[in-house]
């Protein structure tokens, strides 16, 4: 912790950057996002467990970007985060200072783009026996048990929205949900609306999801959406050998074609 | 009318609820589902969640649903048929209600018969009687004592039942609503206990002044940096708007095909950069700073001025619940200290 104060300390100094996004101590015992423009702040930077959220959901807001050059604390999915924004061209290495930490809490020092790559290349990113356990639940069940469960689920949905707001990949500008030329989603949160929204946002985040859980730790009604983007990496993982956010030039699995494709009907 | 104090056993509450379904009531309570607490229609007190602070929801939706159908239309040839969606609310006791969200009805109340009467709201309001549950705790987010409420406020409530250190309640019967629920079962409300009620409440020290906050906010408008600074973390989601018992803002959306079609009315947050949007594409409150300014101005400020009550209960659910520990309480009381 003190290591990361420092250093941050050092870089609003110099002006190296303008800004450092890191945690600090929230109401109750959370940690909460902390901006940071002046280096005597900087001992208000906090570093522990509960320093949870994907800070990179900050960056394309355009209150930050007016700021200036951010650097920013970046734990595991953060940093994933980091780069999948950058292979989807929403930004570039020079926009920011990469402040990383590795998963057993120490600060790395990553330069580039390249140095978070071969970083994320080692580094511990198979899901927890507890997270394949929480998935094995559902693939276990039957389909209807399944569609039961999720109907369930999605009926406590008021379509707050905050999963999306949440989600550091959910950056677009104009949300499907929110064209009404045509009206692709249905508005109000009934039944049908709260299904084809979150079967839409599963959807766009296939292949793109870095699996940091923000939704979940984000929805008020306690909907455990994760639990749908992480099937899907899964699937992509198992039938395309692709990870998301693990290359600032990652190709999206979805969206790419090799003529040598195994299936037939693409050809 | 003066409040009737009487006691209700712990053991009768299961005869209560009974009397209170053969009357034709359905029962709202708190009930646990995984770490969440929602306002679901019970039989018995059992199926009650058993300690809480607050509920994850309030029970607005009670009377102002997250979405509702306003009227249907459908062409019948040539013709136009137009059916008003009908008032018909169901009889519905609120149980376990805290009284910070007992004293939301009336804020609710303020704007859907401000000038036009909302009648789907207001007779389901009319139909709905609370039974209010003191509060014993309270967290760090609680703040009623701040917005004129209080952990054993009794307005709001139509009896408000207080736990005694026996587990029995202190049953004060509030309203003629409450009278006549009480007059349901009046054999189980007996005589008043002594024991003093008072010490039976949380304790919540005042956090800030409403007047002198109304006031203060009234001059802060066009403090920029200050509603920049304040909103730097707030993600624009409606999670605040959606778990807070007096927001009241609604989006109307029509869910229209070519031969029929229905109105709904859906709950809608001015956290979200749709709320303000205009046709031809311009957004007056284009930034999130803005929309975080005018949810505190609408209830610190607006509301005290234009409905001469304060838009805000302090039950705290926005600071709790918020995926990005944004803290009411806490930026209220910077923007007191603001120069």
């Amino acid at each position: 912790m003190e290591e990361l104060q420092k250093k941050a300390r050092e870089l609003l100094q110099s002006g190296a950057v303008q800004l450092v996004l890191g945690y600090g101590k929230g109401s109750a015992k959370k940690a909460r996002p902390l901006f940071l423009r002046k280096p005597e702040q900087a001992d208000r930077l906090i570093l522990d467990d509960s320093c949870l959220q994907n800070l990179a959901v900050y960056l394309l807001k355009p209150e930050v970007k007016a700021m200036g050059k951010p650097a920013i604390v970046a734990k595991l999915p953060t940093m994933r985060a980091i780069l999948q924004l950058a292979a989807e061209n929403q930004l570039t290495e020079k926009d920011l200072l990469v402040l990383g930490v590795s998963h057993d809490g120490k600060l790395l020092d990553l330069p580039d783009f390249k140095a978070i790559e071969d970083y994320l290349a080692t580094a511990p990113l198979e899901l927890t026996a507890e997270q394949k356990a929480e998935l094995e639940k559902i693939e276990k069940m039957s389909m209807e048990e399944r569609w039961r469960f999720w109907q369930e689920q999605f009926a406590k949905c008021v379509k707050c929205y905050a999963c999306r707001a949440a989600c550091p990949l959910c950056y677009c500008a104009k949300c499907i949900a929110e064209c009404n030329q045509p009206q692709w989603l249905p508005v109000p949160s009934h039944q049908r609306g709260n299904l084809e929204w979150h079967i839409v946002r599963a959807m766009h985040l296939a292949g793109r999801c870095i699996n940091c859980g923000d939704c979940t730790r984000a929805c008020p009604a306690g909907i455990p959406l994760h639990l749908l983007n992480r099937k899907l990496a899964a699937e992509l993982l198992r039938n395309f050998n692709s990870r998301a956010g693990m290359s600032a030039k990652g190709e999206y699995a979805l969206g790419i074609f090799k003529p040598e494709d195994k299936e037939n009907f693409i050809k | 009318m003066s409040i009737d104090k009487k006691l209700l056993k712990k053991e009768s509450l299961d005869q209560l609820f009974s009397k209170l379904k053969s009357s034709g009531r359905r029962i709202l309570a708190p009930v646990k589902r995984g770490e969440q607490l929602f306002f679901e229609e019970v039989n018995t007190p059992g199926e009650m969640a058993g300690d809480y602070i607050q509920t994850t929801f309030s029970a607005k939706g009670a009377v102002f649903p997250r979405c509702e159908e306003l009227f249907s239309y459908r062409f019948e040839g040539r013709e136009l048929k137009l059916e008003d969606r009908k008032a018909e609310p169901k009889a519905t006791v609120i149980f376990g209600l805290r009284p910070c969200d007992a004293a939301s009805f009336a804020v609710l109340n303020s704007v859907f018969s401000w000038d036009y009467q909302d009648e789907l709201f207001k007779s389901r309001l009319e139909k709905t009687a609370v039974i209010g549950l003191s509060c014993k705790k309270a967290d760090e987010y609680c703040f009623c004592t701040s917005v004129g409420g209080g952990p054993g406020e009794t307005r709001g409530s139509d009896i408000l039942l207080t736990e005694l250190s026996s587990g029995d309640f202190l049953a004060e019967i509030v309203t003629d609503k409450g009278r006549e629920l009480a007059a349901l079962a009046p054999e189980l409300f007996g005589p008043a206990p002594a024991e003093d009620k008072a010490k039976n409440l949380a304790v919540l020290p005042r956090q800030f002044e409403a007047g002198e906050l109304a006031a203060k906010l009234s001059k802060l408008f066009d403090r920029n940096e200050l509603w920049v600074e304040q909103s730097l973390r707030c993600l624009g989601c409606g999670a605040c708007a959606f778990v807070c018992p007096t927001c009241v803002c609604f989006d109307i959306q029509d869910e229209a095909g070519r031969q029929q079609g229905t109105r709904l009315r859906c709950w809608d947050s001015c956290g979200f950069s749709l709320f303000t949007l205009h046709t031809s594409g311009h957004n007056p409150r284009s930034v999130q700073s803005q929309r975080w300014r005018q949810r505190l101005m609408h209830k610190f400020s607006y509301m005290p001025e234009r409905q001469q009550l304060i838009g805000c209960v302090g039950c705290g659910r926005c600071s709790r619940l918020c995926p990005a520990d944004m803290n009411l309480v806490e930026h209220l009381k910077e923007i007191m200290e603001a120069k």
